[in-house]
């Protein structure tokens, strides 16, 4: 058991987030908006999973709650074996140390007011590594590992262009040598031409360094090419998750079909669509039972009144639907 | 009859700004037939917005000037109609979606309002009619209860509803032209398929001439007849869309494809291309491509290219081709 532990870099257990709802005048706890809502998942290692799924789907608020930027309401997350979620300030200190996020949009993350070299220093002096000579060098070092001349340290974030500004939140999230980077949509912000470059230094950067990614996206895509193992998330929940290339050529769940359908691509004539009809709904009121049924193309009787588990069909691939056998053990 | 309905000749917006000037659009060329779909095709900042709000003129006016080039719609120059003329062309015969559905609407006004509010402007119809008009747009466009849904401010719709408003808004006065300035880009991917499912629908049922913006070449791909790609304020290269993804001639294109990561296989690096985007303020010398360019040669920093015919209905502005 204890080198099953070991061989994970995060373990991510029945992990819950909700957000309470309240109205009014005593802010009287009316409901939850359940953002996370029981996910469980692996990351090895040196390993890229691809988180995707639509707008409000939790995503997001499951990278940041692993880096408990948002308190978790339940469940565990486990570094190396140690449960973050019971961490106290210093703990934390050094695990966000270890875990690096990415943001989507990298005019937001930087500080228009600070150079991009004290940018990038920020985490050095606030983490206290290194001396005042030996930091500017690690600086340089980081801008050429993302393709940034060191000269332009001294200029400020609007001198940059988009791609740019992404490389230096990269460079950022480097500065610690941290074993696990969570990508939040780290290129949907970017123009194609730009996507590629970032994706491709990402990619030699996961190789060099032998990093680990939690690489959210919404683009089916982007997450192909990046992901060695995929997650679809519906509504505050794990839905599927497979190796890369068996969830793409051999999708299970009917919302992974539909998504995989609903790509554009470039030969849209021999495609046989799926077309969702309606919006996610709300995750304030989520449908009973499978929260996806309403939407669904393939729905049966018990779907609106039982939740499937998520469970292994073959080898690692996981997914949650009536369609497929159930067992009482999740 | 004449089939084109809008032709656009060496159009040149710029923007007269502080800083310098801006040549947002330098030279665009391009016809639109009736009842096709043309996309133009570009990264932010290469003009297509501009481009199609200069048919409009619907951009700032100082710093913006159309200082070059016409915009025949019909027999009528757009780039001399006054103000007044422009005005009952606009929403009427030449409408416009645009991108982000958020800010396209009046928050605190309700949909019906805002909807009504062209219909009311330049069709002569009786209260009730434009309100039934206005509902039935609305199910058109597949909204529920859509008698409901006219009631509602807009904070009340998810942003596919709003983007299916902001189109059912564009077809009220049944215009002859449909701008749709990337309707697509700030949705999900179910919602994206939905959306272009109404616009393939437009074509197919009323025949509706668009011009579709964006910078997706899948999406193009979906449902596009002609592309026109845009680089640094310039076409490019136009094509049937079948001959741009089979055939690209023009090296941005053929970069602009290989670029994009594929969902059929995944293998090894991207192609991309290298640097960024021009700086509009300084664009470089002769071809606007040519520092970006793998294939550049010695003439290209020197000669703007010029539009040549690989065959009737395939254009390219390159120096390789002759």
């Amino acid at each position: 058991m204890k080198r099953e532990v070991n061989h994970k870099l995060l373990q991510i257990v029945d992990l819950k987030k909700y957000f309470p709802v309240t109205a009014g005048i005593f802010s009287r706890h009316v409901g939850d908006i359940k953002a996370v809502d029981g996910v469980t998942f692996n990351i090895g290692p040196g390993e890229i999973v691809g988180l995707v799924g639509e707008s409000g789907c939790g995503k997001s608020t499951l990278g940041r709650t692993i880096l408990r930027l948002e308190e978790p309401t339940g469940g565990k997350i486990l570094y190396r074996g140690t449960d973050v979620t019971g961490l106290d300030k210093k703990g934390l200190r050094e695990l966000r140390r270890k875990i690096q996020l990415i943001f989507q949009d990298p005019d937001a993350s930087l500080d228009p007011r600070m150079t991009v070299g004290d940018s990038i220093c920020e985490p050095l002096v606030i983490h206290n590594i290194g001396n005042e000579k030996e930091r500017p060098r690690r600086v340089a070092e980081l801008m050429e590992q993302v393709g940034l001349d060191f000269g332009q340290a001294n200029l400020y974030p609007h001198e940059f262009s988009g791609g740019q500004k992404q490389r230096i939140g990269i460079a950022r999230a480097l500065a610690m040598n941290p074993k696990l980077i969570i990508a939040d949509e780290p290129v949907s912000a970017l123009d194609v031409s730009i996507q590629a470059q970032i994706l491709n230094l990402m990619m030699d950067i996961q190789e060099n360094l032998r990093l680990a990614y939690l690489f959210i996206a919404h683009d089916l895509s982007v997450i192909r090419h990046m992901a060695h193992r995929v997650a679809i998330m519906y509504l505050g929940k794990i839905v599927e998750l497979a190796d890369k290339n068996e969830l793409f050529e051999n999708p299970l769940h009917p919302y992974t079909e539909a998504l995989l359908s609903a790509v554009p691509s470039f030969k849209p004539k021999d495609k046989y669509r799926i077309l969702l009809h309606g919006d996610v709904p709300s995750p304030l009121n989520p449908p009973t039972g499978c929260h996806f049924h309403p939407r669904c193309h393939r729905v049966l009787p018990i779907c609106n009144q039982v939740e499937p588990n998520l469970i292994d069909q073959a080898e690692g691939h996981f997914v949650s639907c009536h369609l497929y056998k159930q067992s009482t053990i999740p | 009859m004449n089939n084109v309905i809008l032709n656009v000749s060496d159009l040149k917006t710029y923007f007269f700004t502080r800083r310098g000037v801006v040549k947002a659009v330098d030279g665009v060329q391009f016809e639109l037939k009736r009842g096709e779909c043309l996309c133009l095709v570009g990264e932010s900042g290469c003009g297509k917005t501009v481009t199609a709000l200069s048919i409009l003129r619907l951009f700032d006016s100082p710093p913006g000037k159309i200082v070059d080039g016409h915009i025949k719609f019909n027999s009528v120059d757009l780039t001399k109609c006054s103000l007044a003329q422009m005005r009952q062309i606009r929403g009427k015969d030449i409408a416009v979606v645009f991108q982000e559905a958020q800010s396209a609407l009046n928050p605190v006004l309700t949909i019906g309002d805002q909807i009504t509010e062209q219909i009311k402007l330049h069709l002569p119809l009786e209260h009730n009619q434009i309100k039934a008009r206005a509902i039935s747009l609305l199910s058109d466009m597949g909204i529920p209860s859509p008698e409901s849904v006219m009631s509602y401010y807009p904070y009340q719709l998810s942003g596919g509803m709003k983007q299916r408003v902001l189109i059912a808004m564009s077809l009220s006065c049944d215009p002859q032209i449909l701008i749709a300035d990337e309707p697509t880009t700030a949705v999900d991917v179910t919602i994206k398929a939905q959306i272009l499912d109404i616009f393939r629908e437009l074509k197919t049922k009323r025949q509706m001439s668009t011009i579709f913006i964006t910078h997706d070449l899948a999406v193009v791909a979906e449902i596009g007849d002609r592309a026109a790609v845009m680089y640094g304020g310039k076409d490019v290269e136009t094509a049937p869309v079948s001959e741009i993804i089979s055939v690209p001639k023009h090296p941005y294109t053929v970069g602009l494809i290989n670029c994009l990561p594929d969902t059929t296989k995944s293998a090894g690096r991207l192609t991309s291309i290298p640097g960024t985007t021009p700086n509009p303020i300084e664009m470089p010398e002769g071809c606007t491509f040519h520092p970006r360019c793998p294939k550049v040669m010695k003439i290209c920093s020197q000669k703007e290219p010029l539009k040549t015919k690989i065959s009737d209905s395939h254009s390219v502005s390159c120096h390789l081709y002759k």
